[in-house]
C-alpha cells in the first residue's frame, strides 16, 4: 500500500517535472489556432472584415471577438473553411463586409501617374514598383487585389481589371438542376 | 495464305474490369466508305496548345509564307508537356489571335490562322528513314519531339513523354485499340487500311523503348480490323507483339481499363501505368509515329470520325489539323438546325459544343451530330446504388455527388474523386437523371482552383510578412542613422557628443560618489561632538575599560613569552 502510493507520488512528480520542462523547451511561440486561421484566409489585407489585415482578424476569430464571416475576398470556400477548422456550422457571409467578387488586379496608367510613390506606401505586398517622380507600374502577379493603392493616388489613375485566372478557365459551374423535390438530409 | 493468317493467334483475355456498360455501336453507319480526304480549307485555325500542359512557342510571324509540313511553333525544352505545331498546309500566316477552342467551358486559346495557297506545297527538307531500327533510342525520340505527334485517343499527351522509362524499368507497351465508344470508328478504318503501318509503328515504340513485349486490345466487334492485324502480323513473324480479343464493354477503351482486361494487374490508386511497368499508346497515335518516321510527315492530319443519325453521309475523313469543323460537316450532307446537338467526341465522354465554328485539334477523333436529347428533371438521389455497380473505377459515385453537393470537398477527395474518369456509366445508368458527371468536373476543378488560391495567398502571406519585417528594419535603421548624423553634427559644432557627455558623466558621478563618502564619514567624525557630560562619562569609561583590556592581553603574552 505505502510503497504503491509512494511510486505513484514518485511518479507523478517525474511527469510534472517533464512537463514543465517540455512546457518551457517547447515553447510555441505565436498562437497555433491563429496560424490555422491565418493559413485560411485570402491574404488580400483588404480590411473589409474591418480588421487591418488578415491575421488580425484571425487573432480576432481566435478571441472569439470577430464571426467567421466577415470575409468578403475569401467568400463561401473560406467560411466552409473556417466553419470546419472550429467545428461551427457555416454561414452565408455577412452582406455588411461586402459582397464575394470575382478576382481583380490594378493596373496603373502610366501616362498620367506623377510618380508620387503613394500607392507603393498603400499596397500591403509590395505589388507596386516606382521611385518618385517616376511613372509607377504594377507587378500583376503579386498583386492580391485590395484596392488599398486606390484612394490614395492624387490623379486617379491606378484602375481595376479582372485578374488572368488560369485555373478559372478550366473551371466548371455547380450544376443547376432544378430538384423536384428537397434531397433528403 | 488462309495458314498464314491462321498461325498468329488471337487470344482471348480471362479478365475484365468491374462496372462498365453494354452499349449499341453504332458504327456501322460511318464505316460504309473508306476514309476519304477532306478538301483543304480557305482558312486553317491551328491552336497553340490542343492538349492539357502549355501551349507551344510560335517560331514564324504574321505575315511569313509557310509550306506544309513546315514547323509553326515549337516547345521550349523536352521535357515540358508541349508538342510542337506544324503547317498543315501552304499558305500565308495571316493573324495570331485568340479564337474558341473545343473544350468543356467555352475556352478560348491563341491561334495561328493560316490563309491556305491552294496549292499544298510540301516542304521541301522532309526526309524520310527507310530503317528506322537502325537509328538510336535517341535519335527516334527526337524525331517524334520534332513530328509533334501527341495520343490521338484521348487528352493528348504528348507521345515523346511517353516513350521513356523515368522511374521504374518498362515492360510491355500496350496499344489501344478497343474504341469502346459508340459511334466512333476512326481507328477500326485507322487499322483496316493500314494495318501495315501500325505494325511497324510498333515496332518502332518498342525499340524505342527498348523493351520487346507488346499487347495489343482490341474490341471483339471489329472483326475486319483484327483480321486486317492479324495478316500484318504474320508478314512480319515476330511474337513478341500479341493480340488480344476483348468483350466490347464501355469504357474499355479507358486505359487502366484495358489494362486490367488484357493483364490482369490493377494500376493503384493515385498510380500511373508506368509504375507497373506498362506504358499505353492509342493505335492511331502509333500510326503517326510510322508516318512521322518512314515517310517524314509531321502530325498535320488525322483521321476523324464524322457521324451521327442527323447527317446525310457519316464517313470517316482524313482531315488537316486546323480545319474548321464547318467545313468537314459540309462534306457529309449536315444542315443547320436547333433540335440537333454536335459533340466532339462519343456521346458518352465527348464535348458539346455550340456551333461549328471550332477547328479540328489533334485530339478530334470524332464529330457527333445527334439529335438533342432533353435533360430530363433530375429527383433526389433514392440511393439504389447502380452508380456504384457500373462504375469502372470501382468508386461510390452516390457518395462523391452527396459531398460534392455539400461542397464538403476534403471528403470528395476522400472517395478518390481524381480516380473518376468522367465516363458517364454512372449518369447513363441513375434512375433519378442526376448529371453526376458534370457534378464531379465542378469538384475536380473547384479543388484546384482552391489549391491555387491557397498557393496565391500563401505568397501574399509571405510578402505581407516581409513588407511589415522591412518596414520595422527601416524605422530602427532610420533611427539609427539620424543618431548618427546628430552626432556628427554637434561634433562639427564643438558640441560634445552625447558619448563624450556619458564618459564626463561617469567621471562626475564618481567624483560625487567619492565626495559622499567622505562628508558621511566627516559626519560620523562629527558625532562626537556636542555630546552631554553623561554621554561623555560613559564614553571615557568604555575608551577606560578598552585600555585595561590591551594591559591585560599585553600582561599574559609577556607571561606566556617567558
Ligand atoms: S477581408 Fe479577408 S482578405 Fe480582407 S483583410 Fe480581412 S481577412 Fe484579409
Ligand atoms: S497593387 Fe494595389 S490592389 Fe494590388 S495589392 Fe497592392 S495595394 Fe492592393
Ligand atoms: S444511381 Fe443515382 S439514384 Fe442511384 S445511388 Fe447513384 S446517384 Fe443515387
Ligand atoms: S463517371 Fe466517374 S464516378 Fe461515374 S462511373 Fe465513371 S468513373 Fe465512376
Amino acid at each position: 500500500m505505502l510503497t504503491a502510493i509512494i511510486a505513484l507520488t514518485v511518479l507523478a512528480i517525474i511527469f510534472g517535472l517533464l512537463l514543465g520542462f517540455a512546457a518551457v523547451r517547447y515553447k510555441v511561440k505565436s498562437n497555433p489556432v491563429v496560424d490555422q486561421i491565418d493559413a485560411l484566409l485570402p491574404q488580400t489585407q483588404c480590411g473589409q472584415c474591418t480588421y487591418p489585415g488578415c491575421r488580425p482578424y484571425a487573432e480576432a476569430i481566435a478571441r472569439d471577438e470577430a464571426d467567421i464571416n466577415q470575409c468578403p475576398p475569401g467568400g463561401e470556400s473560406t467560411i466552409i473553411a473556417l466553419a470546419d477548422l472550429l467545428g461551427r456550422d457555416p454561414k452565408p457571409l455577412n452582406a455588411e463586409h461586402g459582397e464575394h467578387a470575382e478576382k481583380t488586379v490594378v493596373y496603373i496608367d502610366e501616362n498620367v501617374c506623377i510618380g508620387c510613390t503613394l500607392c507603393i506606401q498603400a499596397c500591403p505586398v509590395d505589388a507596386i514598383l516606382g521611385a518618385a517622380k517616376q511613372m509607377h507600374t504594377v507587378i500583376t502577379s503579386e498583386c492580391t487585389g485590395c484596392d488599398l493603392c486606390i484612394p490614395p493616388c492624387p490623379v486617379d489613375c491606378i484602375h481595376i481589371i479582372p485578374a488572368i485566372d488560369e485555373t478559372k478557365k478550366v473551371h466548371v459551374e455547380l450544376p443547376q438542376t432544378p430538384l423536384l423535390l428537397n434531397e433528403m438530409e | 495464305m488462309q495458314d498464314k493468317l491462321n498461325s498468329i493467334p488471337v487470344r482471348k483475355t480471362q479478365w475484365k474490369f468491374h462496372g462498365g456498360l453494354k452499349l449499341a455501336g453504332h458504327k456501322k453507319q460511318s464505316m460504309q466508305t473508306g476514309i476519304a480526304t477532306a478538301i483543304v480549307p480557305e482558312q486553317l485555325i491551328i491552336p497553340l496548345q490542343q492538349h492539357i500542359g502549355r501551349p507551344a512557342k510560335p517560331v514564324i510571324t504574321i505575315g511569313d509564307k509557310v509550306l506544309k509540313g513546315q514547323c509553326i511553333a515549337t516547345l521550349k525544352d523536352p521535357t515540358s508537356i508541349t508538342a510542337a505545331i506544324h503547317a498543315p498546309s501552304s499558305g500565308e500566316v495571316i493573324a495570331i489571335e485568340t479564337h474558341a477552342i473545343p473544350s468543356m467551358n467555352r475556352q478560348t486559346a491563341n491561334c495561328i490562322i493560316i490563309k491556305t495557297d491552294g496549292e499544298d506545297r510540301w516542304l521541301p527538307s522532309i526526309k524520310p528513314v527507310d530503317n528506322p531500327t537502325s537509328l538510336s533510342s535517341d535519335t527516334l525520340k527526337q524525331l517524334i519531339i520534332e513530328a509533334g505527334i501527341v495520343g490521338l485517343g484521348g487528352a493528348g499527351f504528348p507521345t515523346h513523354l511517353k516513350l521513356t522509362a523515368e522511374t521504374k524499368p518498362l515492360d510491355t507497351l500496350i496499344i489501344n485499340a478497343a474504341e469502346c465508344e459508340p459511334y466512333i470508328t476512326c481507328d477500326a478504318v485507322l487499322i483496316e487500311e493500314q494495318a501495315d503501318k501500325i505494325i511497324q509503328g510498333i515496332q518502332i515504340i518498342l525499340h524505342t523503348i527498348g523493351i520487346q513485349h507488346c499487347l495489343i486490345g482490341i474490341e471483339d466487334d471489329k472483326p475486319q480490323a483484327i483480321q486486317a492485324l492479324q495478316k500484318a502480323l504474320a508478314t512480319i513473324n515476330n511474337h513478341t507483339i500479341q493480340l488480344i480479343q476483348i468483350p466490347t464493354r464501355y469504357p474499355a477503351g479507358g486505359e487502366k481499363q484495358l489494362i486490367q482486361v488484357l493483364t490482369g494487374k490493377e494500376v493503384p490508386l493515385n498510380k500511373l501505368p508506368h509504375d507497373i511497368g506498362i506504358v499505353c499508346h492509342n493505335i492511331a497515335t502509333v500510326h503517326a509515329v510510322t508516318e512521322a518516321i518512314k515517310e517524314g510527315k509531321p502530325l498535320i492530319e488525322r483521321v476523324v470520325t464524322v457521324t451521327g443519325d442527323k447527317l446525310q453521309q457519316p464517313k470517316n475523313m482524313r482531315v488537316l489539323i486546323g480545319t474548321p469543323m464547318q467545313d468537314v460537316l459540309n462534306e457529309c450532307g449536315y444542315t443547320e438546325s436547333n433540335d440537333q446537338s454536335l459533340i466532339m467526341g462519343g456521346p458518352m465522354m465527348g464535348i458539346h459544343l455550340d456551333s461549328a465554328d471550332y477547328p479540328v485539334i489533334k485530339t478530334t477523333n470524332c464529330i457527333l451530330v445527334r439529335k438533342k436529347q432533353k435533360q430530363p428533371v433530375a429527383l433526389p438521389c433514392i440511393r439504389c446504388g447502380e452508380c456504384a455497380r457500373v462504375c469502372p473505377a470501382n468508386l461510390l459515385p452516390q457518395q462523391l455527388y452527396w459531398y460534392t453537393r455539400a461542397k464538403d470537398l476534403d471528403r470528395v477527395q476522400d472517395y478518390q474523386i481524381f480516380s473518376c474518369i468522367e465516363c458517364g456509366c454512372c449518369d447513363y445508368v441513375c434512375p433519378s437523371h442526376i448529371p453526376l458527371v458534370q457534378f464531379y468536373r465542378y469538384a475536380k476543378t473547384e479543388i484546384w482552383t482552391q489549391e491555387a488560391d491557397r498557393k496565391k495567398s500563401d505568397h501574399a502571406r509571405e510578402r505581407h510578412e516581409y513588407r511589415q519585417f522591412r518596414l520595422e528594419r527601416k524605422k530602427a535603421e532610420d533611427a539609427e542613422r539620424k543618431a548618427k548624423k546628430k552626432a556628427l553634427l554637434n561634433k562639427k559644432q564643438g558640441i560634445k557628443t552625447p558619448e563624450q557627455d556619458s564618459k564626463k558623466a561617469a567621471i562626475e558621478a564618481a567624483l560625487k560618489r567619492v565626495k559622499e563618502r567622505q562628508s558621511e564619514q566627516a559626519a560620523i567624525a562629527k558625532n562626537t561632538e556636542g555630546l552631554t557630560d553623561e554621554q561623555q562619562k560613559k564614553i571615557d569609561e568604555v575608551e577606560q575599560r578598552r585600555k585595561n583590556k590591551l594591559q591585560k592581553e599585553k600582561l599574559n603574552t609577556k607571561l606566556e613569552d617567558n
